[in-house]
């Protein structure tokens, strides 16, 4: 059960991210639901890459002949959340900046509000 | 070295080439704009076209029967999970085609046409990112490489539609599409992830190779399917589509239907590459029919395609702006395809659904030239007149004779008359899916009428009639726009009078890449 935690929370953060960006009308609230459901995805991966009781998948004092290679988790995943994060920021970057425009040209987040006539 | 050599090598390398020269140069562009703008124009032209100058290339080895591998970060591909591996077989080496032709009139047509803006080094970087994204999703072997050019893609792409930032609209526009793909692409890493618990790898033949189509595999197909073909812009999920298309500067929205189209592939290449080998698994047995997973994927897809084109047809006639009644087109032509390559699906392996591939993939090709064509007239219009709305358009044929005759052009190609390409590939999907159901077929034609009707509309109100008191100075557009849209005109008439030539030469490897994987896979199980 213990180990289903995580699961859990993955499940539990992109529902509520999903929830965020489905329902809520303020754009700043969409754009942090669209986080939410980044972190839960990230977390999935992390998550995935755990084996009972690894460490982190970093050689130091050991040559490759040695017999008591410590038992680690997958870096490839680790690799992949890397990744996942760099392209969250940039993302998430560019919806807050636009989210700037918006309130400039309109003078409101409410996304109902958003579409008048005027161009 | 002589020249055979020197081509073999640059053959060898050109699937990282056609990704990495318009990366570079898209860096290259801020630096390369500081001596002036018209070298930086040249810059950026001649980038793409040393781009398609590659993709070519490889096509040509491509469609003679050889799928390319390459592996990047070591000569040979030893541990297949932790290496990037490019995979080019015919679907991509076509779509790799399609891109570069669409980037090439882009980059031509915004010269002229974008020549009064301001922060322009931008403007083209992100334009070379877009392209750079597009051609890597469209050739990579790899999922999680995929995603991440997914997001180089809808992270350029975004920032296009919104490039116009005085525009309320352009701005609103681009948020709903970031979001729409941040949202597509999070769910595509979720189900890459799924993929990767399951199978300890993440290139496409080594899991297409393993998949069992376990419960977590029906979750992860179904997550890829939805999220894809949200980003492809499929009804009830095309409402991002429009907005985009409608607002971004033409040559933008050319390219987008060129990212649009990417989203598409990674759908076909998930369907059929990805879960192939379990197309033909039993599902259900209910009293003696039993049900497969190709037949009921294929049905799936034609029933979202019927409710595509239908949609899409039905918005585009209560239009009044331009550019969004060729969006809505663009949907649904993007509902052709699907219903092509639906109804291939689920007669999988039959001659029936040889043609419907085939149908589907040239209609891909098709739908691309004439909806771009018809994105570009719109824009050339809005660059004359400054009118978006069909309102406050009339009379445009007496100034404007050539962006007419381009318009008309487009117009016969879109609803499928001919001698204009877009009946080549019509008429293939008509046939085809005749035999699977008549109705389908019935509904396509219908459906193509009243897409000739909207164009018609619009052709009356915004080409013929009396000319407007306001419109009178109107001018023909800058040459650079006129060239771009001859280009694409050029390749429609050329692909209209010979459809069998490009069937045979193009089409064909794409539909049999589509029609098996095992090519695919042991390509890769072999560099392995």
């Amino acid at each position: 059960m213990i180990y289903n935690i995580p699961f859990i929370a993955v499940a539990a953060l992109v529902l509520i991210g999903l929830y965020a960006v489905v329902f809520k009308r303020n754009l700043i609230k969409i754009v942090i639901g669209i986080t939410l459901i980044e972190s839960g995805v990230n977390l999935f991966l992390i998550t995935l890459a755990y084996r009972q009781d690894s460490t982190a998948p970093i050689w130091h004092g050991i040559t490759a002949s040695s017999n008591n290679v410590p038992f680690m988790s997958l870096p490839v995943p680790h690799a992949l959340t890397l990744t996942s994060i760099v392209i969250g920021v940039a993302v998430l970057a560019l919806m807050l900046s636009l989210v700037i425009h918006i309130y400039r040209h309109y003078g409101t987040l409410n996304v109902n509000k958003l579409g008048g006539d005027e161009e | 070295m002589n020249i055979e050599q020197i081509l073999d090598t640059l053959l060898r390398h050109s699937p990282a080439l056609i990704v990495a020269i318009p990366l570079l140069g898209a860096f290259l562009t801020p630096l390369i704009s500081k001596i002036n703008d018209k070298v930086r124009n040249v810059f950026v032209i001649l980038t793409i076209l040393a781009t398609n100058f590659f993709i070519f290339l490889l096509a040509s080895d491509v469609f003679a029967g050889n799928i390319h591998t390459y592996v990047f970060g070591a000569k040979n591909l030893s541990i297949p999970v932790v290496r990037i591996l490019f995979e080019v077989d015919g679907l991509s080496a076509f779509m790799a085609i399609i891109a570069g032709i669409l980037s090439l009139a882009a980059v031509i047509y915004s010269w002229s046409f974008m020549k009064e803006n301001t922060g322009l080094n931008k403007f083209y970087t992100l334009m070379l990112l877009m392209t750079a994204g597009m051609l890597g999703m469209m050739l990579t072997g790899d999922m999680f490489n995929f995603f991440v050019f997914l997001e180089i893609t809808s992270i350029a792409s975004c920032a296009l539609i919104a490039f116009w930032t005085n525009k309320g609209k352009a701005v609103e526009a681009g948020f709903k599409y970031i979001a729409i793909s941040a949202i597509g692409a999070l769910f595509v890493l979720f189900a890459i992830a799924l993929l990767y618990a399951q199978y300890d790898a993440l290139n496409i033949a080594v899991l297409a190779n393993n998949i069992q189509y376990t419960f977590l595999d029906k979750i992860a197909l179904v997550i890829l399917i939805a999220a894809l073909a949200m980003k492809a812009g499929i009804v009830p999920m095309h409402m991002w589509l429009p907005d985009a298309y409608g607002r971004a500067p033409a040559s933008v929205t050319l390219l987008l239907v060129g990212a649009t189209q990417a989203s598409l592939y990674g759908v076909f290449r998930v369907c059929f590459t990805l879960y192939g080998s379990q197309l033909n698994s039993t599902l259900r047995n209910i009293s003696g029919t039993t049900i497969t997973l190709n037949s009921l994927l294929g049905t799936i897809i034609v029933i979202l395609a019927i409710v595509t084109i239908l949609i899409g047809v039905m918005m585009a006639l209560k239009q009044i702006d331009f550019k969004r009644m060729i969006a809505y087109a663009a949907v649904a032509e993007i509902g052709y395809m699907f219903l092509a390559v639906g109804a291939g699906l689920t007669t999988l392996g039959t001659a029936v659904s040889m043609n419907a591939l085939k149908g589907g993939i040239f209609h891909i090709i098709n739908d691309a030239l004439d909806v771009g064509l018809l994105f570009l007239v719109a824009g050339a219009i809005y660059y004359a007149t400054k009118q978006t709305s069909l309102n406050n358009m009339g009379g445009l044929a007496r100034n404007m004779k050539y962006t007419t005759v381009f318009f008309l052009i487009g117009l016969l190609a879109v609803a499928g008359m001919p001698p204009m390409n877009g009946f080549a590939s019509k008429i293939l999907i008509y046939e085809s899916v005749y035999q699977v159901n008549p109705v389908l077929s019935i509904v396509a034609i219908l459906c193509s009428i009243l897409l000739l009707a909207v164009f018609i509309k619009v052709f009356h109100s915004a080409f013929l009639g009396p000319e407007q008191p306001d419109l009178k100075d109107v001018k023909e557009v800058p040459k650079s726009m006129l060239i771009a849209m001859g280009l694409i005109s050029c390749i429609i008439i050329f692909f209209g009078l010979f459809p069998e030539l490009v069937v045979n030469n193009i089409v064909q490897p794409a539909a049999n890449a589509l029609a098996s994987n095992t090519s695919y896979i042991s390509q890769v199980m072999g560099v392995i």
